[in-house]
Formats: structure tokens, sequence, C-alpha cells
């Protein structure tokens, strides 16, 4: 197909990367937005989910926010909060992403602390740790696999989710894409496309050796198992 | 198409923009009607395509342990692309049509239904396989007489999933044109001075369509596994 090769030769000029508003300014910009939604999503996340997960409550309710937040459209979210007075700043599509952020982390992190081998936890407890010292030096560690599963599928989903900001005039990787189909130019929206996908890619595989790095016990290869938030959802729903 | 967007930054002073607006609805009845037709014909299709294709591709997944690898890992790689990009590599094929849209649906309705599909047929206790094949049951007859039933909740799970999310994806075809209640969000609200009024029917009305095609879906299970209910009632 012509447009690839057409996509190969944008993508090997020099001065689309480094010129105003080129690849490398877009990707900085889309990494800042989705670096800091995620941020903005783990705080909100993780505390609630550390917390329902350790006193085994509140699976139905998590089960039906990422049920919920399944139908609705990311487009739709990032433009209601740009239309808001938070306005055309960078911090309506952050938002918006934190917002898809939180489900998967909260499912998982549930899922993962929950999962945790009740005897562990009275073995710990006997041994005289406090709440907390079971949460963080019993609980956590055994979780982390699940946890670390969560963070990965919300980060690689708000890298490639970024791109939509594109649409509303913030200037992501997606601006590429759209600048292309407004040239008609095929060549740079493959480029554009490739360009976002091995971003998402790099994410994947750069949470996944973190992931197996921070995992305690018999290290297992990385990247053996891959599992998305709907596979994951999709576990539970049929589980029920 | 999309550059309305971009150049729609002028006279927002002092037009009203409430954030509700039904006569707003009544007004443009008949330009949103056909979106959201539309938004449902691509639901539809793409569900139907993505069961079609991912029901046999489960079934050769369930014979073979490395075929199954090696689906489920394609579909995985599949997902890892963005919804804007995937939209944008089948664009050059098929142009600015609903069938690109479509395309990019059905490959990401296949992620979770051949993933559920089969761990539905995966779910099937060997005993009853071994009871049937004692019966004198052949390989056609126990698939659909024995595992297809059995399967059928992982199954109607995975077609539920699939839909709400691509009830939700089908938006972001507005980059070709296509993007049904997308569409209303893009085009008639942020590229017309931001106005609020399209931008929230086109969300609600994305939520009203998933949870309506999932209720629907949920009564389409209960209609076809009646035992289950018997079961309670007994």
């Amino acid at each position: 197909m012509n447009a690839f090769s057409d996509a190969f030769l944008y993508l090997n000029d020099p001065f689309n990367w480094t010129g105003p508003r080129g690849i490398l300014y877009l990707a900085g910009q889309h990494l800042q937005i989705a670096g800091l939604a995620m941020l903005i999503g783990l705080v909100v996340a993780l505390p609630p989910a550390i917390w329902l997960g350790h006193r085994g409550r509140g699976g139905a309710f998590l089960l039906g926010l990422s049920n919920v937040s399944r139908a609705v459209p990311t487009l739709a979210i990032l433009t209601i909060f740009a239309v808001t007075s938070i306005g055309f700043t960078i911090w309506a599509p952050v938002i918006a992403l934190a917002v898809f952020a939180v489900p998967p982390v909260l499912a998982n992190t549930y899922v993962g602390f929950r999962e945790v081998d009740r005897d562990v936890v009275e073995a710990a407890r006997a041994m005289g740790m406090s709440g907390r010292q079971v949460v963080f030096r019993a609980e956590l560690p055994l979780a982390l696999p699940l946890v670390m599963t969560g963070i990965r599928t919300a980060a690689v989903q708000v890298v490639a989710t970024a791109t939509l900001a594109s649409l509303l005039g913030n200037p992501t990787l997606g601006t590429v894409i759209r600048s292309g189909f407004g040239r008609q130019d095929y060549g740079i929206v493959v480029a554009g496309a490739l360009l976002v996908a091995a971003l998402a890619m790099a994410t994947d595989a750069l949470l996944g050796t973190l992931s197996w790095a921070v995992t305690p016990g018999q290290k297992r290869v990385p990247f053996g198992r891959v599992r998305s938030r709907r596979a994951e959802a999709a576990g539970v729903a049929t589980a029920r | 198409m999309l550059s309305a967007a971009s150049g729609a930054v002028l006279a927002a002073d002092a037009a009203p923009n409430p954030w509700f607006d039904v006569s707003w609805v009544g007004d443009n009845w008949s330009t949103i009607m056909p979106l959201v037709g539309q938004h449902v014909r691509l639901t539809v299709v793409s569900v139907v395509i993505g069961a079609l294709i991912a029901f046999p591709l489960a079934l050769l997944a369930r014979r073979a342990r490395g075929l199954a690898a090696a689906v489920l890992g394609l579909s995985t790689f599949v997902y890892t692309i963005p919804s804007l990009a995937m939209f944008a590599f089948i664009a050059p094929f098929t142009g600015l049509s609903e069938t690109t849209v479509a395309i990019g649906l059905v490959l990401y309705s296949l992620v979770v239904l051949v993933r559920n599909f089969l761990a539905g047929l995966q779910a099937v206790p060997e005993e009853v396989r071994e009871a049937a094949r004692g019966m004198g049951y052949g390989a056609g007859r126990m698939l659909l007489r024995v595992e297809l039933p059995l399967a059928l909740p992982g199954i109607m799970a995975g077609l539920r999933i699939a839909t709400v999310s691509t009830v939700a994806l089908v938006t972001v075809g507005v980059i070709v044109g296509q993007g049904g209640l997308g569409q209303v969000i893009i085009v008639n609200g942020f590229g017309a001075n931001y106005y609020r009024p399209p931008i929230v029917f086109g969300t609600l009305g994305c939520v009203v369509l998933a949870l309506v095609a999932d209720q629907l879906l949920a009564v389409v299970e209960r209609l076809l596994t009646p035992w289950t209910r018997q079961g309670v009632a007994a």
C-alpha cells in the first residue's frame, strides 16, 4: 500500500520530528497529559481500593462502576470537561483520562487484596502486626502482581486514549493523525497511527518490566501474560 | 469534518449555552435521528460480525493450545492499538466510510468475544462431556446439544461486554466522519461554538443505548437458559 511507504518517508524526515509542533514536541505533550492523568488516577483510586480490599467489601459496587465506565464514551467525557469552566487547558483531557484510569486500578487492586490467602492475614495478625502492617507488609506484596496489572492496563489505555485529546485541540500524537486527515494525506495518517501504537506498546513493555521487577518471590518471564481491562472485567463478569 | 473545532473561538460571549435543552432535540430531530440510526447500525453489524468470526476461532483455539495462545496474543495486541489509530490504519484502504469504522469495531470486539467464548466453552465440565460421549453423542451433536447450552452464560457475558464497549467506541468514528452520536458531540456541539445541548445529548444517548442493549441481551440470555430459573424455583 502506498500510504505505508509515504508514512516511512514522513517518519524519515528529521524536520517532522524536531520542527515546531513536530513529533518530539507532540510526544512530550502526549506523555505529559497521560502521566498527569495516571498520577491523579492512582492517587484517587489506590487508597479506597486498598481499604475496600483489606476489609473485603464493596465488590458489587466496584463491578458496577467498571461496567458503567465501559458505557461512557471517552470522547464524551473529554468534550464535557472542555466545555466546563476548566476550559481548553491541559487539565480538561488530564481529568477526563484520570476518570478512565480509575476503574481498572480500583478493580484490580480490590481483587488483588481480596485474593490474598486469609490464612496469611491471620498469621500476620498472630505475629502481632497492626492493621497497617498487615496491609503493607503482608497483603500488599502478595497483591502486587494484580495491582500492577491494573496500573498497566490503565496506563496503556490512558496513553492510547490521550490521542483523542487532539480532537479537542490539545496537541498530542493524535494531532499527526488529524493533520493527515485534514490534508487527505494517508501517509501522515498512518505515520501518526504507528507512532501512537508504538508509544502505547512501549508503555506496556515498560510497566510489564517494572511489574516483573517489583514482584516478590520467584520471577516469571515478563510479558508472559498480558491482560486487558475488559478481559479482566469479563473474567469477573463470567465468574458472577 | 473536524477542522470546525479549531476555528470556532469567536462569538461565544452572549449566546445562551445551557447544559440541556429539550427544544434543541425537537428542532434537530431530523438531523440527529439518522446519526442515532447509524450508531445502532454500526454497533449491531460490528458485534454480529465479530461474534460470527469469534465463535469458530474459539472452537479452533479450544482444540489446539498453541493456536489459543496465538489467537489470544494477537487479540491482545489489537487491543493496544488506540481507536483513533485503528481507524487511521484502515482508512487508507476503505476511505472515509462506515466500513472503516465497522472493521475497526469488529477487531476490538474480537478481543472480548474470543476470550469469553473460549472461557465459556472451557467451563463445560469434562464429566459432562464424558457422559454425553458415553450416550453416543458425536462431535457435532455434542457441541449443539451439550456444550453450547452450558457455555451460554460465558458467551452472553462476552456479547454484553462487547456490545456496551462498542457503543462507546462508535463515537471515535467521527475521525472518518462516520461516528453516529460522536458526530452529534463533535460536529453539532463542539464544532458549533461548543454548544452544550448536543454534547450532553450525545453522551447520554450513548449511555442509554449501551444500557438498553445490555438489558436486551440479558433478556435474551434468560429466554435461552430456562433451566437456570427452574433450578431456582425448585
